[in-house]
């Protein structure tokens, strides 16, 4: 059951390294042969990378994924929309970012097939050595009042 | 006038031949959830699905999401892009082939003078629904 008390708590700031292997390990699992990715030395990371902060936010400790507070339902909650915003080329290997997670945003809506819906939005931004703004991650999950049918498809 | 020009923000093609992936398999699930960090056993565990109530292991979006962004940076270039969403849409399942494909909606200059594209994009399952459709900015 979403907790709506998790609206606005930030996360504690994290680091972020990009790393040329683990760019090349995630072209290889989103089946891309990009040479920007394999073989450029330095490269830009694919446009959905960034979801590895999952492993930064992990190893930094519990204070910096605010995301555990929205205690959406394991059953009934699913990932709705995902969103990365670069502002200028996507950062590349070698760089260090500090990022830091928000919770933007919770809101119930009236589900088509009755039954509410409640959305959640967590915002992580991504900033580089200078504290430039490089990147946004909008994560937004969804929690069903019922369990979804799931002898659909 | 002719402004010279980086051979990155040469003109974008107005269109690119759709392509398929597939069938993918719980070993693509696999590597995905390894490279990304996201370890849900619903997408790899047959135990833990069938146990949740599902036929089978789930396909996990956010490699249908990767598959979209490979095909996009395949075709307006790795380092221009801007903005890329994607919405999930119907559930997808092992054994899925699905195609990647998308249209140009607006081409535009952004309010730095940047000339710009935006695209939408759609991960169709064969003999099935959309599984995901995205959104995307590019700088041509």
């Amino acid at each position: 059951m979403v907790d709506h008390s998790a609206l606005g708590v930030h996360g504690e700031t994290f680091e972020m390294r990009i790393e040329q292997g683990k760019i090349r390990e995630f072209a290889a699992a989103t089946q891309s042969r990009n040479p920007a990715y394999w073989d450029n030395p330095a490269p830009v990371v694919p446009a959905t990378f960034l979801t590895t902060q999952m492993f930064w936010e992990d190893w930094s400790g519990p204070g910096a994924n605010p995301w555990h507070l929205v205690a959406m339902d394991q059953q009934r909650g699913m990932h709705a929309e995902q969103e990365f915003i670069f502002h200028g080329p996507p950062p590349r290997a070698g760089a260090v970012l500090a990022a830091g997670s928000r919770i933007e945003d919770i809101r119930v809506k009236e589900g088509r097939r009755g039954g509410t819906l409640t959305f959640a939005t967590m915002v992580t931004e991504f900033r580089d050595e200078t504290g430039r703004l490089v990147a946004e991650a909008r994560m937004t999950g969804v929690e069903t009042e019922r369990v979804p049918n799931r002898a659909e498809s | 006038m002719t402004e010279p020009v980086a051979a990155d923000s040469a003109p974008a093609a107005r269109a690119m031949a759709p392509r398929t992936f597939g069938p993918l398999t719980r070993t693509d699930f696999v590597r995905y959830q390894g490279a990304s960090g996201d370890m849900q056993p619903l997408h790899h565990d047959e135990q833990f699905a069938r146990a949740a109530g599902y036929p089978a292991p789930l396909a996990i979006g956010m490699l249908n999401a990767g598959l979209l962004a490979t095909w996009a940076t395949d075709w307006l270039g790795a380092e221009n892009v801007r903005m890329f969403r994607v919405r999930f849409c119907e559930q997808a399942w092992p054994g899925d082939v699905v195609t990647c494909t998308g249209t140009v909606v607006r081409e535009y200059e952004d309010s730095d003078g940047l000339a710009m594209i935006d695209i939408e994009l759609t991960c169709t399952r064969e003999g099935g629904g959309v599984a995901a459709r995205g959104w995307a900015s590019f700088v041509r």
